[in-house]
């Protein structure tokens, strides 16, 4: 049978059933999360996301550049993908030609980086946004920042301005959708990635990057 | 392999509650789960708050769904995403299989999903020289093996890391055998990394497709997801039709529910929300994305009043976690790709009562289940309706094959009980003489099996109605 015939039927089917109007929650029922002060969101992120291992470090947002040269010569990777359309991504082109890391820009198609990609020791992106609520990053890959750039390298660093955290995950889809369209991917990222399928044992670094550090701009 | 004709469920708990090592590996696990979702929901009033929102919003895309089905379609085609429907299993493995071999596809990378589960996927393409591999840790591990999920969050539960150990040492190429946990994930990332960067098609599941954007998605720990849907050119989704809700602003109590009721986290590590493909521009993510809509007996759980709220399911597996039966048994037991308190609802659903309904029967109603649900399907009155369709219940009557569990002297037990209900005299006159057998009562037949693991019933010499019309009543 057609996917053409199964919609129909399927559809006819759901159709014959007439369910009752829609519920709806008593207001002393309805849930919303907490809306924390301005004051209080980078408080909470930095509480959560250190609670799932990553590593954050704060600085001012005048001295971006001298923290982000310290925290190349500590994790000391030999390589460094990031995308050039990043609002760091001249600076960046700048601090790591004095440096011991070699750059990788993604500036072409997957098919010719991936290889490339699956071999970089780290990647640095920028984040859209903070969620104070549940500690997360919110990534908005697009052409010059692509999706795997926070995937597959074994580092992500993640630069993330104090004023860009917003206080709830509610919050935070709405700016997604206030616009026409949904960018095609949006990826929120709470940590290095991590499973506890054996023996409800937790271990980080499974598929996704081992360590996340996420360069705070106060 | 899930649809045996000839499932025996008692010989299967017999082998289950045999093997003490499963009893242990599940106590355990299940222990810790049960304690990391108490703590992820230290207030109960804002616990109740989110299962009454998470109930309303499951049943307000539920009392849309045609409608929102439809509005999904549009904007996911809108979004340049390719939308399938398939009525069975097979129309949908089939379905996928046509994609795959449109691209010469012969390896796939997967991501967890039940519904491929449901429709014996991997089983299927590789009869057709299709590689399916199993990329999240748990179900890496049970495919190495030859083993199906013994629960939908943790498949590989029933395996402590012993048995890890021994299955990663036999089946990967040069793996020394080592129980530290950190080396086996090492392990299983390292041969999975080179099957994501070479795989020629991703398939994945959907928590949530969201209809008013046309978004799928997707929620994970390991980042094998997000490997399966943004490494490979082409990725293929595959729902089930229940898995719409209506907007964006649905998503944050249901994620909410589904993390913290699953493994106890306030948010799992990624939040993958998958729009369209490749758009013009972008150097990465798949230059195809196909969503695969499925029915497979949904519609009919949808036309019952009563049984359409097991479709509000979000498939967290609280209610196997804090099941006393499904704790002692384990997943395997059920013979089913959903076990536990939902498994027994819904199974007899989609293969009928004649071949699973026996599994309604396990449960001791003691509503645990129900207690932790995040959306409040009421588990216990659905197991008592699909037992007693399994008896043939006239008016209300819809589960396919319903009456299938009647037996001649069940049948005759019960006419010969209101047969005696309506004659009071006869009635009497039998309960003196039972009265008069006190504890002889023969413990054959049922009784005896009743009486194996209960106190035999002692009969009293007078019955309550003689002793009141004897001695009256005394108000102390």
């Amino acid at each position: 049978m057609s996917s053409q015939d199964a919609r129909e039927q399927i559809l006819s089917r759901l159709g014959a059933h007439k369910p009752g109007p829609p519920p709806t929650v008593a207001p002393h029922l309805a849930w919303s999360a907490p809306v924390l002060a301005p004051a209080e969101r980078t408080a909470s992120l930095v509480k959560r996301m250190e609670a799932m291992r990553a590593e954050i470090r704060r600085t001012p947002e005048k001295k971006w550049k001298e923290a982000l040269a310290q925290l190349l010569t500590d994790k000391g990777p030999a390589t460094l993908a990031y995308g050039p359309g990043a609002w760091f991504a001249k600076d960046l082109k700048t601090l790591l030609a004095k440096s011991n890391t070699e750059a990788k820009p993604y500036a072409e198609d997957a098919e010719h980086f991936r290889d490339t990609l699956f071999g970089t020791a780290a990647s640095i992106t920028s984040v859209q946004a903070g969620i104070a609520e549940t500690g997360a990053l919110v990534l908005i890959p697009g052409p010059g920042e692509p999706r795997l750039l926070s995937l597959v390298p074994p580092v992500h660093i993640a630069v993330l301005r104090a004023s860009d955290i917003v206080s709830t995950l509610a919050e935070a889809l709405e700016t997604l959708s206030s616009g026409t369209t949904m960018a095609s991917n949006v990826v929120l990222v709470t940590g290095p990635s991590k499973t506890a399928d054996i023996e409800l044992t937790l271990a980080f670094g499974v598929h996704g990057p081992k360590e996340v550090v996420v360069l705070l701009l106060e | 392999m899930h649809n045996d004709p000839h499932f025996d469920f008692t010989a299967s708990l017999e082998k289950a509650l045999a093997d003490p090592q499963l009893g242990e590996n599940f106590k355990n696990a299940m222990t810790g789960l049960r304690g990391k979702r108490l703590a992820i929901f230290p207030d109960a009033d804002e616990l109740a708050k989110l299962r009454a929102t998470g109930k309303a919003v499951k049943a307000r895309a539920l009392s849309k769904l045609p409608e929102l089905l439809v509005r999904l379609e549009a904007n996911c085609v809108k979004n340049g995403i390719r939308v399938h429907w398939a009525q069975t299993g097979e129309e949908a493995n089939a379905m996928i299989l046509d994609i795959l071999r449109a691209h010469g596809a012969t390896r796939l990378v997967k991501g967890k999903s039940m519904a491929s589960e449901e429709t014996g996927l991997n089983h299927y393409l590789e009869k057709h020289d299709v590689e399916a591999l199993e990329t999240d840790l748990g179900e890496f591990i049970i495919q190495l093996d030859g083993e199906t999920p013994s629960h939908i969050i943790v498949p590989a539960v029933h395996k402590n890391k012993k048995q890890v150990a021994e299955t990663f040492h036999r089946h990967l190429p040069g793996a020394p055998y080592t129980e530290d946990v950190q080396e086996l994930n090492a392990m299983a990332r390292k041969t999975l990394r080179e099957k994501f960067r070479t795989a020629h098609a991703g398939l994945s599941g959907v928590n949530f497709a969201v209809a008013e954007t046309g978004t799928l998605v997707l929620v994970e720990n390991e980042g094998n997801g997000r490997m399966c849907t943004h490494v490979p050119p082409v990725h293929i989704a595959l729902m089930g039709i229940d898995k719409v809700v209506e907007n964006l602003s649905d998503l944050p109590p249901l994620l909410r529910l589904l993390t913290g009721s699953a493994t106890g986290q306030l948010m799992t590590t990624y939040l993958n929300c998958i729009t369209s493909p490749r758009r013009e521009g972008e150097k990465d993510g798949p230059k195809e994305v196909h969503l695969v809509l499925l029915d497979n007996g949904r519609t009919r759980l949808f036309a019952d009043p009563q049984l359409s709220a097991g479709l509000r399911c979000i498939r967290c597996g609280a209610c196997m976690n804090n099941c006393p039966v499904y704790v002692r048994v384990g997943g395997h037991a059920y013979g089913s790709v959903y076990p536990g308190p939902i498994g027994s609802v819904l199974t007899p659903q989609f293969e009928g009562i004649d071949a699973k309904g026996d599994l309604a029967g396990a449960s001791s109603l003691c509503g645990a289940c129900e207690e932790v649900c995040p959306v409040l399907i009421p588990l216990a009155e659905h197991l008592r309706r699909i037992r007693a369709e399994g008896q043939g219940c006239p008016d209300t009557c819809h589960v396919r094959g319903c009456g299938s569990k009647r037996t001649l002297a069940e049948t005759l037990a019960w006419k010969a009980w209101a047969f005696l209900e309506s004659n009071p005299w006869l009635r009497e006159r039998l309960l003196r003489l039972a009265g008069l057998l006190g504890d002889r009562i023969p413990a054959v037949g049922p009784l005896k099996a009743w009486t194996s693991a209960r106190t035999t019933p002692k009969l009293a010499p007078k019955s309550l109605r003689q002793l009141v019309r004897e001695e009256g009543i005394r108000h102390e």
